[in-house]
């Protein structure tokens, strides 16, 4: 060890190795982390890519001998019925809940709350945040609850006794669930993003006359840009990928909340279709790639211009 | 500023803001109440009502024989995985911050956007055969391997930032004193970066906490089962639901993620850096 490391000493920069690890040392303490990550985290990508271009089925002789179909598998699933109309919940899901959803309400809680400090602002933080921080299955349950036909507390409160939203409008249910359960995310960072707007800049927009809406748009929102769209590509990036409407409505009924998270789901797990599923996995890593790129050309920039 | 005159744009303003307030704060309380109230009710209903007090729905999540064992699972797994992200992830990044490693920022970046886009929903496929493969199926520890994999990256992103703001004139001294790397990382890094290890089990132990995706997708006994995967057995397995013992068990499963978000937030004030879960 000592040999290795003397070897090495020389090749590394020495104001920057103060505690005397050595490449090779260096190595070693990275390597378990890059292990689990390559086997956990590169591989199924690499993996998706190769399944979707297969058969591969958990049972029966496509089991024992996956053959290559190429293309076959992402053309079916882009003729098949049920992939068109998943990817539009989808994008219903996530323009509804997270681009205007979440991130609308996030943004005016933070606006209206921009100035206050005392007991109202610490209960709508502390109510907001707790909707955002408690379990999945338990948040599910909670709404199965608030929405239940018989004897649920929204019909009690709209004296509608027996309307089954879950099953009436289903699409509508989870994504206001969803506003509910991810809008502490966008008013935090609002409102981190606000306590930075120069107060003399508001206050002369106030003094010339500008009423509240004009001043959020022409003065906060130019300010705010790069707040906004970091904001809506996470809460895009992170909804297209939530599991949860499974657990309150398991895409039903009749798959007319089956977003592609429960789509695949129910076509690899619940189905065995694992290649048609690993193919639907692809597009879906397709979309969050694209997504991650905007984000990070993002981040390139900004940091271009702060420099 | 402090004239008198108030605007009728001031007045409108204002019976606005409180209204908008009070709709929201209904919004976002009405679900919760239910988690408040049911555990302690003798006659527990869907409906959200103030309870005839009892805590005989306790009573029955004792007897239940998943209940409480599926909260120990929990246990196992966010801690199992909270402290291999931590020990990996502190050991990976002060490599990565002291050590001169050829193209180390591009590999950062580029772990960091896998782990945004490989996520267990998109992955869901090739994670379970992969799980199948390697005889991980039905085991706590393929569960801790999975999530821990998929933490890692931005563990690490965080971590680095910590270590590289801590100064290195104290490591040569260790160093000039004959301490090891890993002694030195133990006693002098290590309680240097405690904020950012205590930022990091947090999130992890929250991550992991909620999640029912990859337990659901990888355990198959139910004495294996996390609380996630049970809390949905619960109210989705046939007849009537047990209201007394899932609200119960809502609400004691709840505790230790609130328990600890409070903890964090007094203790370091919850500051706000592009968010402490995913």
């Amino acid at each position: 060890m000592t040999r290795v490391r003397g070897r090495n000493t020389g090749a590394v920069a020495a104001d920057q190795d103060a505690a005397g690890l050595g490449r090779w040392r260096a190595g070693l303490f990275v390597l378990p982390a890059l292990v689990l990550i390559g086997v956990f985290l590169v591989l199924p990508a690499l993996w998706t890519i190769y399944l979707g271009a297969t058969d591969f089925q958990l049972t029966g002789t496509a089991a024992a001998q996956p053959r290559i179909v190429g293309m076959d598998n992402l053309l079916s699933v882009f003729s098949g019925g049920g992939f068109a109309g998943s990817l539009l919940l989808t994008l219903e899901y996530v323009v509804g809940s997270a681009v205007v959803g979440q991130a609308g309400l996030g943004l005016a809680l933070a606006w209206v709350m921009r100035d206050r400090r005392g007991v109202l602002r610490r209960v709508v933080d502390a109510v907001v945040l707790l909707a955002w921080i408690l379990p999945n299955s338990v948040v599910a349950f909670l709404w199965i609850a608030l929405l239940d036909r018989d004897s649920g507390t929204l019909n009690a409160l709209l004296g509608t006794p027996g309307f089954g939203w879950l099953l009436r409008y289903p699409m509508l249910s989870i994504i206001v669930f969803n506003i509910w359960r991810g809008t502490a995310f966008s008013q935090m960072l609002y409102s981190a993003a606000l306590a930075n707007v120069p107060r003399s800049q508001l206050e002369t927009a106030r003094l010339t006359g500008a009423t509240p809406w004009r001043q959020l748009w022409d003065v906060v929102l130019p300010q705010i840009r790069g707040h906004v769209l970091t904001n809506l590509l996470l809460v895009s990036l992170w909804t297209f990928n939530d599991f949860t409407p499974f657990l309150l409505t398991a895409g039903g009924p009749d798959h007319r909340s089956e977003t592609l998270p429960v789509f695949v789901y129910v076509t690899a797990l619940t189905g065995g279709q694992l290649g048609l599923g690993a193919a639907i996995s692809f597009v879906m890593l397709l979309v969050n790639l694209v997504i991650a790129f905007g984000y990070l050309r993002l981040l390139g920039r900004r940091k271009d211009g702060a420099a | 500023m402090t004239s008198s005159v108030i605007s009728p744009w001031e007045v409108t303003g204002r019976i606005g803001r409180y209204a908008f307030l009070s709709v929201v704060l209904a919004f976002f309380a009405l679900p919760v109440l239910w988690l408040a109230f049911a555990p302690f009710n003798a006659h527990p209903t869907m409906a959200t009502s103030f309870p005839e007090f009892t805590v005989e729905n306790f009573r029955s999540l004792m007897d239940n024989p998943n209940a409480l064992s599926s909260i120990g699972n929990s246990i196992v797994l966010a801690g199992g995985t909270a402290l291999l992200v931590v020990v990996l992830a502190a050991l990976a990044s002060y490599a990565l911050s002291r050590a001169s490693i050829p193209g180390r920022d591009a590999l950062l970046y580029t772990l960091l956007l896998l782990s945004s886009i490989v996520t267990g929903t998109a992955a869901m496929v090739p994670i379970f055969l992969l799980a199948f493969q390697l005889d991980l199926i039905d085991s706590q520890l393929g569960v801790i391997l999975v999530l821990t994999g998929g933490l890692l990256p931005a563990a690490i992103f965080i971590l680095k930032d910590f270590v590289d703001t801590t100064p290195r004139s104290y490591e040569e001294s260790a160093r000039v004193f004959g301490a090891s790397p890993l002694q030195i990382i133990r006693h002098v890094v290590v309680p240097l970066i405690r904020p950012g290890l205590a930022a990091v089990t947090v999130w992890a132990v929250a991550n992991v906490w909620g999640n029912f995706l990859i337990p659901f997708l990888l355990l198959r006994s139910p004495d294996k089962a996390p609380a996630s995967v049970v809390m949905y057995t619960f109210y989705t397995e046939g007849g009537q639901p047990d209201l007394g013992l899932i609200s119960a068990f809502s609400l004691l499963y709840s505790i230790p993620v609130v328990g600890m978000f409070l903890f964090v937030s007094t203790r370091y004030g919850f500051r706000f850096h592009g968010g402490i879960k995913r």
